[in-house]
């Protein structure tokens, strides 16, 4: 079942557009993995997504709800949560407020998903009492996941999550990120490392020039000769 | 009411006025091209007068010298006065920049504010320098055995009026070049134009010293006007707020918007004299407080509703979101 | 020279308070707010107002407690004065700053509307008080404790720092242990994630304006105790607050604290060999010495 779509997506940051009738679909539980070169548009898409970037023409929608142009703290309300790059924690405060900070908009008691998130990232309960700014790359990766999960999301965007981190970490991201899906969450991913980003995604869609170039299954994309060629080569 | 009497009134805004254009000119440069936000304009204000004064003045002797204590005293013609305190005002600037001007514009703000507060204190404080609270009286005005004291102003008019048309025609030259070319792109973006290899800093100490320049030619200019100067006028209000309050109504990035906005909000001074003029007696004293805060009410309404004033251009802001 | 350290002390947990309330907005809003030093000088009128027309209007006596030279009428005006100006702090972001907000001026814009803001506040001040110093209670005496170690301090300014010690605590409690103080030192880190995860920024910013304003009022208050109201009081230490929070590096609470502290011991013993009016250079040469050799504050250089 297609849980988010977005359709006919022009958007761009001032006149020049970056992403001109771009599409995705995502289905209910699934990875989909965005890949192509720099400046394709892929950041663009996840933050027109999530509200940060009106677009000028197209619309979102999540399950049957258009939220076109909604602002971001509507669209975390619906569901979808969304990890930036870079400056995705808080340095000055600690894991566990980042991850309350996470449940900020819950007026509830969030202790079990609390325990959830930290059963996900074992490593961050032991340290919980630690600042962020402290951490290693990796653990910074796992509390900007782990803030972006407090919320029980039925999406996650994650914009270059193995990005900066050295190649040992950036296995370990990404078998969180499966351990991650594997407890329901749907997930978009934009990734430098295709070629892993394609293994683990149900279904791949390859963004060059701000349009697409192809989507497909994951396994069909990573095996198509000419994608291997333009933009798996690293 | 008599018609020479209504020209004379004239003549006298008039004059206060264009000083304040000057100051406006010089300013510009400073923000309007260059962004400096410089808050301590009533700092050059006070060095361009007070270096004019003691210019133009001999230093007391003998008798007067127990009254009257300044620090130097050339007695040399006006022309010299003005350009002494350009150059004079330039040299501070010089040495205000070399800590200041790296530092990012809020920096630079809350430092220009200090400046200013600080040159008053010195000079009220330090008799030495010139006299301290009460002064400096008796200055000269040019060409003022030409005419009767009566008709001396239409004089002084003039001489504002040409100075005033020479800084501005120097000051659009010199915007109009590459040098002016090279400000606006700082102001602009200055990552981007320090990425163009320019050297930035530079460019910035120019325009700074360039504009203190100016605003020591005004600091004379009024000192010459009134006679007489003493550090309590150089206040925050009259010599840095009311300035901007001017700017940014006439539009800055605009020399004929700075020009424009001097007249403009001089006469809306003027003419909250006349209204509170009609205040009941008890209401009187506070007279200059009720005149002031309408400025400063009239500054928020052009900052939010105008912030391009009447003549300045509109500023492309680039939305990163919708 | 121990009585200026002490009384410098005195002054620096007065020049704290602002500079607390000031660090929290700058570092939150990324706004230098040229009205602050205003917000302590309607702090101290706001006071004066309560104190003497308000209070006696209701009825409360004019009496004071023991050796200190205030009583029930300034305990009662404190708090109320405090939140008045937090509100004014408020009102001012709603009716201008907000707007600027939302058409994405600049930074300078901000500070310039904030120098607006403090004329304004300045000269409703001049005119509805005129330009005379005046005394929360003119004519009092106010005799010094002479204490061990031959320090000498009044009961009024031993008072003072324990409110400032306690309004303090009572900060860091907030900032540390409730949800909005959280929010509000996330949304210091990082506004925009703290958009992200759904954070309401323009309810972190009223906050922030009203602690800012309130503690900026109740530094104005201690100062009119201790010293006496003028108009032009909050403009004096513009200054010295903004030399504080760089010093103590722009977003630190506890920097702010110590940064404030520094500046008024620096001022007071400045006294020693200079006027005392040139104290407020003597908090502006720190500063740029401070901007020269270590802009980012003690604190500063991590994680920004």
């Amino acid at each position: 079942m297609i849980i988010l779509k977005a359709e006919d997506i022009t958007a761009g940051y001032t006149e020049v557009d970056i992403l001109h009738d771009v599409h995705i679909r995502v289905r209910s539980g699934e990875i989909v993995s965005v890949i192509g070169p720099n400046g394709a548009g892929k950041s663009t898409l996840l933050k027109t997504i999530f509200g940060i970037l009106k677009p000028r023409n197209g619309n979102v929608t999540l399950k049957d709800e258009d939220i076109t142009g909604l602002k971001p703290d509507r669209i975390v309300r619906k569901g979808i949560s969304y990890v930036p790059q870079v400056d995705n924690v808080f340095p000055s405060l600690t894991i566990q407020e980042n991850l309350e900070m996470g449940a900020f908009i819950r007026d509830d008691d969030y202790s079990q998903r609390l325990d959830e998130v930290y059963d996900l990232f074992p490593i961050l309960r032991e340290r919980s009492k630690q600042k962020v700014g402290q951490l290693s790359g990796g653990q910074r990766q796992m509390v900007a996941m782990g803030r972006a999960l407090m919320l029980d999301p039925q999406v996650l965007l994650l914009d270059e999550p193995s990005a900066g981190l050295a190649p040992v970490l950036v296995s370990m991201i990404f078998e969180k990120i499966k351990e991650v899906n594997a407890t329901g969450v749907a997930m978009i991913i934009v990734e430098q490392n295709a070629r892993e980003a394609l293994k683990m995604a149900h279904h791949g869609y390859v963004l060059a020039m701000g349009k697409n170039v192809l989507d497909d299954k994951g396994e069909a994309v990573l095996a198509n000769e000419e994608i291997a060629r333009l933009y798996l080569g690293g | 009411m008599e018609i020479w009497g209504i020209i004379a009134y004239l003549v006298s805004f008039a004059i206060m006025a264009g000083i304040y254009a000057v100051f406006c000119l010089g300013l510009n440069i400073q923000w309007g091209y260059t962004g400096l936000f410089n808050i301590g304009i009533a700092g050059f204000f006070c060095i361009g007068a007070y270096a004019s004064a003691m210019i133009t003045t001999p230093k007391p002797t003998g008798l007067y010298a127990h009254y009257v204590r300044q620090i130097f005293g050339l007695n040399l013609p006006f022309i010299i006065g003005l350009l002494g305190a350009a150059v004079i005002c330039g040299i501070v600037a010089f040495l205000i920049g070399i800590p200041t001007l790296r530092l990012g514009e809020d920096y630079l703000a809350i430092s220009t504010i200090g400046i200013a507060e600080t040159f008053r204190l010195i000079f009220n404080n330090e008799h030495w320098l010139a006299n301290g609270p009460r002064g400096l009286m008796g200055l000269p005005q040019p060409f003022q055995d030409l005419v009767d004291p009566k008709h001396y102003n239409y004089i002084y008019l003039i001489i504002i009026l040409i100075i005033v048309v020479i800084v501005y025609l120097s000051i659009e030259k010199a915007i109009r070049s590459p040098w002016g070319r090279v400000l606006r792109a700082i102001r602009e973006d200055e990552v981007s134009a320090a990425m163009s290899g320019k050297d930035i800093f530079h460019f910035k100490m120019q325009s700074l010293i360039f504009g203190a320049m100016i605003m020591g030619i005004g600091g004379a200019l009024y000192a010459h006007y009134t006679k007489a100067i003493s550090p309590d006028v150089f206040t925050p209000l009259y010599g840095t707020f009311i300035i901007w309050v001017m700017l940014m109504a006439g539009g800055s990035g605009n020399n004929k918007g700075a020009v424009l906005g001097a007249y403009v909000i001089w006469l809306i001074w003027i003419g909250t004299k006349f209204m509170t003029d009609l205040l009941p007696y008890t209401l009187k004293a506070r007279a200059p407080y009720i005149r002031f805060l309408l400025i400063g009410i009239l500054l928020e309404i052009i900052l939010i509703y105008r912030p391009r004033g009447l003549l300045g251009e509109e500023k492309k802001v680039s939305k990163l979101v919708d | 020279m121990a009585e200026l350290v002490i009384y410098g002390i005195v002054l620096g947990s007065i020049i704290s308070l602002g500079a607390i309330g000031l660090t929290l907005v700058y570092g939150i809003i990324r706004f230098a707010n040229f009205a602050h030093g205003d917000f302590l000088t309607a702090g101290a009128y706001s006071a004066l107002f309560m104190a003497t027309v308000v209070l006696s209007w209701i009825g409360i006596p004019d009496s004071n407690f023991g050796s200190l030279s205030f009583g029930w009428r300034m305990a009662i005006a404190f708090p109320f004065s405090m939140a008045a100006v937090g509100c004014v702090a408020i009102v001012l972001d709603r009716v201008l700053y907000r707007k600027l907000r939302q058409k994405g001026s600049g930074p300078v814009l901000f500070a310039m509307s904030s120098l607006g803001a403090a004329f304004i506040i300045r000269m409703i001040i001049f005119i509805l008080w005129g330009a005379d110093s005046l005394f929360y209670k003119p004519g009092m005496l106010r005799p010094a404790l002479e204490l061990p170690l031959g320090i000498k301090i009044r009961p009024d300014q031993i008072l003072m720092l324990l409110v400032v010690l306690f309004l303090i605590t009572t900060l860091h409690f907030f900032l540390q242990k409730t949800k909005m103080g959280k929010a509000m030192r996330a949304t210091a880190d990082n506004m925009e994630l703290a958009l992200i995860s759904g954070i309401d920024t323009e309810r972190i910013i009223t906050w922030t304006w009203g602690i800012g304003g309130a503690l900026a009022a109740a530094g104005g208050i201690l100062y009119g105790i201790d010293v006496q109201l003028h108009p032009h009081m909050g403009w004096n230490f513009l200054i010295p607050l903004f030399a504080a929070t760089i010093l103590g590096t722009i977003g630190n609470m506890y920097g702010a604290l110590i940064g404030g502290l520094t500046i008024g011991i620096a001022q007071q013993v400045s006294t020693a060999f200079l006027l005392p009016t040139y104290k407020p250079a003597v908090a502006f040469i720190i500063m740029i010495l401070i901007l020269l050799i270590r802009p980012e504050g003690i604190f500063g250089g991590s994680s920004r």
